[in-house]
């Protein structure tokens, strides 16, 4: 093979560049793609449901004429499910987590428990719906109510919230334990006074992650049975006469954001696709919001803490 | 030791009874904590038996063969058929579609962010992915069905209102953040020298992007494809508003046709009695559904455990 000329190797570092150029134009393209998807659709619901963003739109309830149907009882019923679920989920995940860190011996159980945990993460929602309908709905006799509705959703969110307790436990250096044991502390103490506190930036930004996850989740809600019209609100929480008063709220029926936009979405007259719009537009506000507060505290978090 | 048996030690003090007491609350906690752990074992036990024991009753009126083979798929009309392969095409067409998309931009930003991009530009880059694996999917499926299908039509004048095509094409932008991320932490676990051992031999940043670390992380990425595919498959709610409902057996994607997971949502709509057959038909198909991302989650453990690479 002959020797390659200075001018025939200028040319192929030449071409090696124009292709690493063209190639970073195309990752760029497809990010901003990406963005672009997202703008449009914030952007689109924001236009078509600009003329329903008044107070009566969140006061008032579903109805059969478009111009007045409101979301009162779909965001009422959604910050209801998401109490269940955040009541069930934060503290059977905080600690199922802890336990796996700093319990758990390394045999045949925690093996499948781990394995448990990531192969659920990858079942589908609607999966989840049909466990909840006959287990919660018919088994237990929760009927259609919030409290299966938010249980459902605790149990699809359980994964992310372990996952993400575990990491933030596995960043606290083993010092910290040492020294805690060192002056007489048991193990629980250990937990209770450095590990859980220490990790709680970490495990509340799981928690937001999975709570914006299940405000928006549909499919497991609708597979219980949601009714998709409802005129009233369920009893305001812990309110009513002790002692079965207090929990009356979570056997009512309810209906959820999600559903709501799915209800307005599926009907044939365009009347209601600005509802759906409008509804879409707020759902998003909610859980852009939840889930920019979660970056935030990650990014936060990232900066600040130096062991 | 010896402090493990207070009953040979003498009492000398309150000292030795409160930590016998420490010791039983210490324990009750761990158990309590076990407990919490085992919900996830309970969870997956919960879901094997609803599918099976429903689906069980299912398959003492339909015939397994029948239930595989049938070409119609009509359990609420009085000549019932229960052909699953009608569902079935519907999710493998939607699914098809939406990995043609997401693969390839999933892959494409994922070595772009890796290889190519700047610290800067990754800190605003992966936020923008991680709000929009973020949006719920009930608005990605408004988007389909209002946005893209008549953005669509423009080219595509015969388009249907409701179609596999533009339900797919939206299922993959929802997918793409999945296997961006996935992707792009694989690639960066590569070490550093393997990328240096190929700058120095004179390769581009391309070049080594897709002839060294591509291979390197192929485990990792073989893995974010399968949770991908999963996504796809068990994704109901764009398929639900934007590619119709009605059964349908076709490789088209651009016809409308029900999924798996849309037939579920379109029965539990209905106000079917529990017990009753077409009751029971959403929990084989729920089954099916189960045992497709199942076979796939096994596939990705196998090909992560043959490619990973060690270093």
């Amino acid at each position: 093979m002959q020797p390659l000329t200075t001018e025939q190797i200028r040319a192929v570092i030449a071409r090696g560049k124009l292709r690493d150029t063209i190639f970073k134009a195309l990752g760029i393209f497809c990010l901003a793609i990406a963005l672009l998807v997202i703008v449009a659709l914030i952007a689109d619901m924001a236009i078509k449901g600009s003329e329903r963003f008044t107070l009566d739109f969140f006061l008032n309830f579903a109805s059969r004429r478009a111009a007045q149907a409101g979301i009162l009882s779909a965001w009422v019923g959604s910050l209801l499910v998401m109490l269940v679920t955040a009541l069930a989920a934060v503290p059977l995940g905080v600690a199922a987590g802890l336990y796996l860190e700093e319990y758990a011996k390394r045999n045949w159980l925690t093996h499948i428990i781990e394995v448990n945990i990531s192969n659920l993460a990858a079942v589908p929602s609607i999966v989840y719906g049909l466990l909840a309908l006959g287990i919660f709905v018919y088994q237990f006799g929760f009927g259609q109510s919030i409290l299966s509705a938010g249980l459902t959703l605790a149990l699809l969110i359980l994964p992310i919230i372990i996952v993400s307790t575990r990491e933030a436990i596995r960043a606290i250096p083993a010092m910290i334990r040492e020294g805690s044991m060192a002056v007489g502390a048991t193990r629980w103490q250990t937990c209770r006074y450095h590990i859980i506190p220490y990790a709680m930036p970490g495990i509340l930004t799981g928690v937001i992650i999975g709570l914006a996850r299940a405000i928006g989740e549909t499919a497991p809600i609708i597979t219980i049975g949601a009714l998709t019209f409802i005129a009233f609100l369920p009893p305001a929480p812990f309110t009513g006469e002790p002692p079965a008063g207090l929990f009356d709220w979570v056997f009512a029926p309810f209906t959820v954001m999600p559903i709501q936009i799915f209800n307005w979405t599926s009907r044939p007259d365009p009347a209601f696709e600005i509802n759906a719009a409008a509804a879409g537009f707020v759902l998003m506000v909610m859980v852009l919001s939840m889930n920019a507060v979660a970056i935030y505290l990650r990014y936060k978090m990232r900066k600040n803490i130096k062991w | 030791m010896s402090a493990n048996n207070p009953s040979d030690l003498p009492v000398v003090s309150d000292r030795l009874a409160k930590n016998a007491m420490r010791n039983v609350s210490e324990r009750l906690i761990e158990g309590l904590l076990l407990c919490a752990a085992a919900v996830s074992v309970l969870t997956t036990l919960g879901i094997v038996y609803v599918l099976v024991s429903e689906s069980f009753h299912f398959f003492q009126n339909v015939s397994i063969v029948d239930f595989l083979t049938d070409t119609q798929w009509t359990p609420l009309f009085d000549d019932a058929h229960f052909g699953i392969m009608v569902l079935v095409s519907g999710t493998v067409v939607s699914s098809f579609v939406a990995l043609a998309v997401a693969i390839p931009m999933g892959t494409i930003i994922a070595i772009y962010l890796s290889e190519f991009a700047n610290s800067k530009v990754r800190e605003v880059a992966k936020p923008i992915l991680e709000l929009l694996g973020g949006i719920p999917t009930i608005v990605f499926g408004y988007f389909a069905l209002l946005v893209v299908t008549p953005l669509l039509q423009i080219i595509l004048p015969e388009l249907p209102g409701f179609s596999l095509l533009s339900a797919g094409l939206v299922m993959g932008i929802m997918i793409v953040p999945y296997i961006a991320s996935l992707s792009e932490d694989a690639m960066r676990a590569v070490p550093m020298s393997l990328r240096e051992g190929a700058y120095a031999m004179g390769s581009t940043r391309l070049y080594t992007a897709i002839h060294v670390v591509v291979p390197a992380a192929f485990s990792g990425l073989a893995a974010s494809y399968i949770l991908g595919i999963s996504r796809a498959v068990g994704e109901t709610m764009i398929l639900a508003v934007a590619a119709g409902m009605q059964p349908n057996l076709t490789w088209n994607p651009m016809e409308p046709a029900a999924t798996i997971t849309s037939y579920i949502v379109q029965v539990a709509l209905g106000d079917l009695p529990h017990g009753s057959i077409g009751y029971q038909t959403i929990f084989a198909a729920g089954l099916t559904l189960l045992l497709i991302t199942l076979v796939f989650n096994i596939l990705g453990q196998w090909l992560r455990a043959k490619f990973r690479e060690n270093y």
